[in-house]
């Protein structure tokens, strides 16, 4: 065993020893017969399991050797608390690895600054005359912030994150013991994505709040996910609307960029402040203390990216229409900028562990 | 407690399966119902946080179940076990019952698991519980809470003051303080004795004092005795235990399912004196897993090693503890602390006496010993390809076979052949009614439920009558 495991690592490897032994939970999720497939626990497997979690917490309270158990199993916990490890170990570039350290500072931190420094600069270079009155009809927008600066320093933003955020899950995927994924096992775990089938807890939900499965965070989450995937949607249709058609923004209350972003950020806005919601009310127990401040940094970002789009489009005729470009403008920029340093790795990390896990099954 | 004046319909004592069935069907058929659970919460549920499975019968396959699995079949494995040692009428009838067993559990808000992938092979008679036994007991506290059950934990009763073969007043310790309960009806489900060491002495002598106790530790056998005391009459032998060999390793108490080992019958086992004792390949292991925590029990000190070498690991199940490992039989002898000259010389004689033949762990393979004793009949293939593992063994008790005679309104019956008036009994605490002698997996849970169900719906029709 090699000196340098961290004690997650230690405790998830004790804990899962234990699991092996019993078995009880296999109808739970995926993590459990990936278990079983194992006899001993490499720190890789290790790292792959944890992301395999999706944190249902069904295993902590069907537990017989949960606390105060001699035993002391709180599988969601110790698993939670090394997939952070696994965000901060694949981050690239390296250096910016720090910023998993008090994430919830960093991410609630930064998107506050980025917001605030949107909104100084652009009444900085502004003029006010222009700033806070009313623009209708096309480039409306572009009054205000020039369309060069808005397209090309969120488009900079948006591929510099995907390119960060696409070689960290390589490194994952690798340093897990992927390797080349056939169409069935790709289909499969897109299919787990999709559905978010290892939320289900064997199909009756997660223990939010306790004993008791609920269906509440899944739906949630569903609604973030997809939400935020209307919201990336009538982004590529506005980008085809003025760069193919030649029809700049803003568009009508019934064109395909508006209500998709307007379907899209009320299902972020209901789904982030929901899952929020969870958070406060949740039983604490199998939950890890040290990742709450990130969970409610990337909830809180996306909430607000959301409602200062929705306020955005709403106000957008009026004379508040300079500032709350600005202010979500600069929300977009840094949510793109620290994607590859907030709990968002969840996604990709969890895909890849879903992909492996597919992948494993038809091995054999 | 609530209102001491209070009279309750039902009083259900314990807090496992059984407690719950009743308290349930006790209140589903609109009785109050008190339910005192000796165990803080963490620690609900008796030794049914620890369980897994129900036997059902049933005609066609259902959503948990495969094949069918019918009354006669279910009596034949029942009687095999037990070798009659049984109670035909009330076992046919808890056999009948099993069928709406698991509908009456589903609605009670119990999940199963669809179909089960591991290594036990009980899918078409058992019904696992999603999650196991502690799920169960969750899902059963909860919906008896949301039917007006009132619950107390931390709360053992210490005795049932019997007047005339009827229920007068019943005595217990809430949260440390003494209390006294009165209810017109009175159901025990409060578990065997299993737990308590001094009594298990009373049979054992000190080897007791070596017994790990597989499950809960509240399982004190205090109204048991106490209702026998004051002429209830037993059923079952009151000298026996159920009792498997586990990891020496394990907890005292509650260790459960992870301190099983599966690895016998692919090593051999040694005692103290670093001598075997038994033929450890006499039969696949689920068949012989049962007989081999009397084995050890009877052995100097109540403990034995199970040695294997590295070609044995990969074929039994992982185990909670990892196994000691040494380079040599010596070496090992060392590590377990036996004399390694003994063990290395049975290790000896033990390889010369092994016959080729063609190893299969999957069945009865025949690879046997010639001219040892005792034999080792199946699996026997020399201990040869280090590292060399050893796991210790002592004896792990699952429960004891004594009870309360109880009839099939699950009324218990006195010494004088008369049913107590007010008093009923469900799960362990009766279940040597039907289960004698021996061992049928999930089989416990069946009479767990079937006849929680029968008292708790008997004991509110008497209170209210």
């Amino acid at each position: 065993m090699p000196e340098t495991e961290t004690d997650a690592i230690v405790e998830a490897r004790r804990e899962m020893e234990i699991c092996n032994a019993c078995r009880y939970c296999e109808g739970f999720c995926a993590v459990f017969p990936a278990m079983e497939r194992r006899r001993a626990f490499a720190a890789a497997d290790l790292n792959f399991l944890a992301n395999l979690c999706h944190n249902c917490r069904a295993c902590y309270h069907a537990c017989q050797y949960a606390p105060p158990h001699e035993f002391g199993l709180n599988l969601p916990r110790t698993l939670a608390d090394l997939r952070a490890e696994t965000y901060a170990a694949h981050a690239l570039p390296r250096p910016l690895a720090a910023l998993f350290r008090r994430n919830g500072t960093v991410v609630a931190g930064g998107a506050a600054i980025a917001a605030a420094l949107a909104l100084i600069v652009t009444v900085l270079l502004v003029a006010p005359g222009r700033l806070f009155a009313a623009h209708v009809g096309p480039g409306a927008f572009y009054a205000v912030i020039p369309r060069a600066v808005l397209v090309g320093l969120a488009g900079a933003a948006f591929v510099a994150a995907l390119v960060a955020l696409g070689l960290a899950t390589r490194d994952f995927w690798h340093a897990t013991g992927g390797g080349p994924a056939g169409a069935a096992a790709a289909r499969a775990a897109t299919h787990d994505v999709l559905t978010l089938r290892n939320l289900g807890g064997g199909g009756h939900g997660c223990n939010d709040r306790g004993e008791a499965f609920s269906m509440t965070r899944r739906r949630l989450h569903h609604a973030t996910f997809y939400g935020f995937l209307l919201c990336f949607a009538a982004t590529c249709a506005a980008t085809i609307a003025a760069d193919v058609f030649g029809r700049p923004a803003p568009y009508p209350w019934l064109s395909v960029p508006v209500v998709l972003g307007t379907a899209g950020g009320v299902l972020l806005a209901i789904g982030t402040g929901g899952l929020a919601w969870l958070r406060v009310v949740e039983d604490r127990a199998p939950t890890a203390p040290g990742l709450l401040g990130a969970d409610f940094a990337l909830i809180g970002v996306l909430w607000a990216l959301a409602v200062s789009g929705l306020l955005l489009l709403g106000f957008r005729t009026t004379a508040a229409m300079g500032t709350l470009l600005a202010l979500h403008f600069g929300l977009v920029l840094a949510f793109f900028l620290l994607l590859p340093f907030s709990k968002m790795v969840h996604a990709p990390f969890r895909a890849a562990a879903l992909l492996r896990h597919a992948q494993e099954l038809r091995a054999r | 407690m609530t209102a001491p004046d209070r009279i309750w319909d039902v009083l259900v004592v314990g807090g496992g399966n059984a407690a719950l069935c009743a308290a349930i069907a006790a209140r589903e058929a609109g009785a109050s119902v008190l339910l005192l659970e000796h165990a803080p919460r963490a620690f609900r549920g008796g030794n049914s946080r620890h369980t897994r499975n129900l036997r059902a019968m049933h005609a066609a396959p259902t959503a948990v179940l495969t094949e069918a699995y019918l009354e006669d079949e279910f009596w034949d494995d029942l009687l095999r076990v037990t070798g009659g040692e049984t109670d035909e009428a009330l076992a046919r009838m808890t056999i009948r019952a099993s069928a709406e067993a698991l509908p009456w559990m589903a609605a009670c808000g119990v999940h199963f698991q669809p179909s089960l992938t591991g290594t036990l092979s009980l899918s078409r008679t058992n019904a696992f519980f999603l999650g196991g036994g502690k799920a169960l007991v969750n899902a059963h506290y909860a919906h008896a809470e949301r039917l007006g059950v009132v619950v107390r934990y931390d709360s053992e009763v210490t005795r049932l003051a019997l007047d005339g073969g009827a229920v007068r007043e019943v005595f217990a310790t809430s949260r440390g303080f003494p209390v006294t309960v009165r209810a017109r009806t009175v159901v025990a489900a409060s578990g065997g004795f299993q737990a308590n060491i001094a009594w298990l002495r009373e049979s054992w002598g000190e080897a007791a004092d070596n017994f790990l106790i597989r499950g809960t530790p509240y399982a004190q056998g205090r109204v048991l005795r106490d209702l026998l005391a004051q002429g209830a009459e037993p059923v079952g032998d009151p000298t026996q235990c159920h009792a498997v060999a586990i990891d020496a390793r394990a907890p005292r108490f509650d260790g459960g399912i992870a301190t099983r080992l599966d690895c016998v019958p692919f090593g051999i086992v040694v005692d103290r004196d670093a001598k075997r004792f038994y033929d450890e390949g006499e039969d696949v292991w689920p068949k012989r897993y049962a007989i081999w925590g009397r084995l050890v029990a009877q052995r100097p000190g109540q403990i034995a090693w199970s040695i294997t070498d590295s070609r044995a690991e990969s074929l039994f199940m992982p185990s909670v503890f990892p196994p000691i490992r040494a380079e040599t039989i010596g070496g090992l002898a060392d590590a377990l602390g036996l004399d390694p000259t003994a063990l290395e010389a049975t290790v000896r004689d033990y390889n010369a006496a092994v016959r080729p033949g063609e190893f299969d762990s999957g069945r009865l393979d025949f690879c046997r010993t010639e001219g040892l004793d005792p034999p080792k009949t199946h699996w026997a293939r020399t201990i040869e390809a280090p590292p060399f593992t050893g796991y210790p063994l002592r004896p792990g008790i699952t429960f004891t076979y004594l009870g309360l005679r109880v009839d099939a309104g699950a009324r218990v019956q006195m010494q004088d052949r008369r049913p107590a008036e007010n008093l009923f009994a469900a799960g362990e605490i009766m279940a040597g009614n039907i289960l004698g002698r021996g061992y049928l997996a999930g089989f416990g849970m069946t009479i767990g439920t079937v006849f929680g169900r029968i008292a708790g719906r008997e004991a509110a029709r008497h209170a209210r009558n």
